[in-house]
């Protein structure tokens, strides 16, 4: 197919030749930053747990009146809890991954740090890596003479006293690699407070924060052995099979009130309702951004369909010339489609480089990553295809103008 | 002459029905999305205090010993002791200490089950200070402050939940045990913003109800509060252990906050005087290891804190380069209908119509299709925030259509329709009468 009859005809239409390109290109920009904002989120929200989240349910209580003995009284709900017909194994624990708020520790390497290194989402509770399905990749789990009740704790920390403290944790993959790079990280010590320095006797693969705000630091987490108690922010995790989920849900619930009757239940869900909602927002907005996407390819679309029916319309006569000095539908057909492929390369190579600007402009301003080079070709290849698309009809109308139209009206 | 030109307009949209419901139809979209993510945002950045908001003010010390060794910035909360010193030190007009805490509420002889809460430990300053409507009663005195009075004002919400929304002034309520004398029952109100709860800012945590939520149900003095709720509290940061959990007076925490008014300029500098003073001389004492202090009125506090979601300042520049794409595509179109018009353009030319008339006429045919557009924008945006008000954001329920929005949806689009007829109307006016008429 000969170019240059095309350009020289497109250079009679300069006005609306740039408008379209322009609009294509401005398409194209979008959609490679939206495509690559989608898929970031979709990433976000596959941001791994560590925990086996299709078995796990959670359940929250707060106390009406007063309890005596809250370390009794979780020992006695997790005596019931295990008796739930289907509950394979029961635990007390502060936090779990993807909640909103959280609970940290500052950690330093040494005592004589000024400054703490960082801040790790600090879980407690006994038999956290067997029931939530945490995997201990070195080391091992926390042994139950190990851990400590946490009022013991308190006190012996305003009191100086250091007999009861703890003495180990466990810590993630990604926090040890963070403390100690490339070092074997068992027998380290992690500094919670100035005084109280506690030895890595674990590293659990993955365990995502209380509230992983942030991908860099998502997996900053360490389990310390302390037992909390039962109280309003403590939640009870039951392992089931996930078959099983909703009917041990009801009954713990059922067995715990029955145990307890001055108990209101503040949260019962499953691990899976916690996911969904802590990333609501990131699948409302990739939502979001699918919708202006295909807005914008049917706006473009009609936009192009426009133009290309007017242009077709503009040029009956010129097409009856042609096709009466013997140029097939087929030459016709093909013109126009190669007339809209050189206007949409145009386009998209300069929706390239905005593309490329507005994604210098939201790194600075979003803090979102550098747009990978994969969402160029992605986006052009959407808008050639939606170009021929578009061009399609007006170019088979203009094909079906008969060759007799040049007799006319000349 | 208008009139004849709308009639040409309305003849001319009619004559080419495909192209004009393109033209109506990429305005429409472009509005109705660029006004969605615009009401949004007016929404969720409006001003909760309008006209006082700039002389309200967040002081700020940071509290912390050497020995914690942070990064030195003043934290969003004050440790009991320097907030209460700055408070009864009554530098400003005006002044409220912020501690919220969850509660255990019911009341003797209502036949309701104990409900769980939020409660506002305030002093009474913050009333008149916040702009809080009263349904009935009135806020306590500032002698209730000091005097550790059992008394609570509380929301329209919850006295319709208890007393079915009758005056409930004098009526008592149970708070963890406690009996409380009912002082005052608020209107409803919903400030947003939620503005004054520092909890709520974006590394806020534990009762976190984030930047859009709801006001508490039960406010106490917070002196009284302190005992009645004891045990309850939490805390915002801390550089020791507290020797009983939830048991904050006095402890090494950082977990009340302060509001102040000031009414004047020199007033202003005089209390950042003062704040600056206070942690000099805590640091010459050796309580404090910074003395860095901020103070920022309501609406710098408010960008300070990133109050208005990322995610939602990033629709709405989507939605405006949807807009511009949307202009493109009306100024191709309007160009390609314009032009197609050259021999009747032609004709009244050759019949003395001057181009000043013709690119009025053409503008207000863009105008028309903007209006039209404008129309359809609308009923898309409605459609928009309707689904807006279904995600699960804490600020959904907020989200609705007022005048100015209305008003700014039709004159967008007709701007953005002028705009995008300019440079058709001014091609279409160009049109050269001879040209034209040979080819009749």
């Amino acid at each position: 197919m000969p170019i240059r009859p095309i350009l020289s005809s497109l250079r009679r239409h300069k006005v609306a030749v740039w408008l379209l390109v322009l609009e294509i290109a401005l398409t194209c920009a979008i959609i490679c930053n939206a495509i690559f904002m989608i898929g970031n989120r979709l990433h976000r929200m596959h941001m791994p747990s560590g925990v086996d989240e299709h078995a796990l349910v959670q359940i929250k209580l707060a106390a009406i009146a007063p309890i005596p003995d809250i370390y009794a009284q979780a020992r006695e709900d997790l005596a019931v809890l295990r008796g739930v017909p289907g509950a394979q194994a029961v635990a007390l624990t502060n936090q779990i991954p993807f909640q909103t708020s959280s609970s940290n520790v500052s950690i330093r390497t040494s005592p004589s740090q000024a400054h703490t290194i960082l801040s790790a989402s600090s879980y407690f509770g006994e038999d956290l890596p067997q029931t939530m399905g945490m995997r201990v990749v070195a080391g091992r789990d926390l042994r139950p003479d190990e851990f400590v009740d946490a009022g013991i704790v308190v006190k012996d920390l305003a009191t100086g006293e250091t007999k009861g403290l703890p003495a180990v944790l466990l810590v993630t993959q990604a926090l040890a690699q963070r403390l100690w790079p490339g070092q074997n990280p068992l027998g380290k010590l992690v500094y919670v407070t100035p005084t109280l320095g506690l030895r890595v006797v674990g590293v659990l693969a993955h365990l995502a924060r209380a509230n992983p705000y942030n991908d860099a630091v998502a997996q900053y987490s360490v389990i310390m052995p302390l037992f909390m108690g039962a109280g309003r922010d403590q939640s009870y995790i039951i392992r089931t099979r996930p078959q099983d989920r909703e009917r041990v849900l009801k009954a713990a619930v059922a067995a715990l009130k029955k145990a307890n009757p001055e108990r209101v239940v503040i949260e019962q869900r499953t691990f899976d309702q916690v996911r969904q909602k802590y990333f609501a927002n990131d699948r409302a907005m990739a939502g979001i951004l699918v919708g202006v996407i295909v807005a914008l390819l049917i706006v473009t679309a009609l936009g192009i369909v426009g133009l290309a029916s007017f242009w077709v319309g503009q040029r009956r006569r010129s097409i009856g010339i042609r096709r009466a000095v013997g140029a097939t539908r087929g030459d016709i057909l093909r013109y126009f489609l190669t007339e809209n492929f050189l206007l949409a390369s145009i386009g998209i190579a300069l929706g390239m480089v905005l593309a490329y600007g507005i994604n210098l402009f939201l790194m600075t301003r979003y803090e979102l990553p550098r747009l990978p080079a994969i969402y160029f070709p992605v986006g052009a290849i959407a808008l050639w295809a939606i170009g021929q698309l578009a061009v399609l009809g007006p170019a088979l109308r203009a094909a079906a103008v008969p060759p007799v139209v040049a007799t006319r009206s000349v | 002459m208008l009139a004849y030109y709308l009639d040409l307009a309305l003849r001319s949209l009619k004559r080419n029905k495909v192209l004009t419901a393109l033209m109506v139809l990429a305005i429409a979209v472009g509005i109705g999305a660029s006004m969605t993510t615009l009401t949004v945002v007016h929404v969720l950045s409006g001003d909760p205090l309008p006209g006082r908001s700039a002389h309200i003010f967040f002081p700020q010390v940071d509290p912390t010993p050497a020995s914690w060794g942070r990064a030195s910035h003043p934290l969003e909360m004050m440790d009991e002791r320097s907030a209460l010193d700055l408070w009864s030190a009554h530098r400003a007009d005006r002044q409220a200490l912020i501690v919220q805490s969850p509660v255990k509420v019911s009341a003797p002889g209502v036949d309701h089950a104990p409900l769980m809460l939020s409660m506002q430990s305030t002093t009474s300053d913050f009333f008149p200070m916040f702009d809080v409507p009263f349904a009935y009663g009135a806020p306590w005195t500032s002698a209730d402050d000091q005097g550790r009075a059992r008394v609570a004002v509380i929301s329209a919400d919850l006295n319709d939940r208890l007393f079915d929304g009758g005056d409930s002034v004098g009526k008592t309520i149970r708070i963890r045990g406690s009996d409380v004398r009912i002082v005052g029952v608020l209107k409803p109100w919903r400030p947003s913003p939620m503005f004054y709860d520092p909890e709520g800012s974006v590394d806020g945590n534990m009762t976190s109800k984030g930047n859009y939520g709801r006001p508490e149900d039960v406010f106490m003095p917070f002196s009284a509060s302190l005992e009645v709720n004891d045990g309850h509290f939490f805390q915002y940061t801390c550089w020791g252990q507290p020797t009983s959990p939830g048991h904050l007076e006095h402890s090494p925490c950082l977990w009340v906050a302060l509001w102040v008014e000031l009414d004047s300029p020199s007033k202003v500098a005089a209390y950042r005087a003062f704040l600056g003073d206070y942690a000099r001389q805590q640091k010459a004492m050796g309580r404090f290891a910074q003395t860095d202090t901020r103070m920022l009125d309501l609406m710098q506090w408010l960008r300070f804190e990133q109050v208005v979601p990322s995610d939602v300042t990033l629709q709405m520049w989507l939605a405006f380069a949807f807009l511009a794409i949307c202009l493109f595509n009306t100024v191709g179109l309007l160009l390609a209908k314009f032009l197609r018009r050259s021999g009747e353009i032609g004709v009244r030319r050759a019949l003395g119509a001057s181009r000043r008339e013709i690119f009025t006429q053409c503008l207000i045919e863009a105008g028309l299709i903007g209006f039209i557009g404008g129309a359809g924008g609308w009923l898309l945006s409605l459609l928009g925030l309707w689904l807006v008000r279904r995600q699960q954001a804490p600020y959904a329920d907020l989200v609705h259509m007022d005048v100015a929005m209305f008003v700014v949806t039709f004159a967008l689009s007709i701007a953005v329709s002028l705009l995008a007829g300019a440079l058709p109307a001014m091609r279409a006016s160009r049109i050269t009468p001879a040209l034209q008429l040979k080819t009749l």
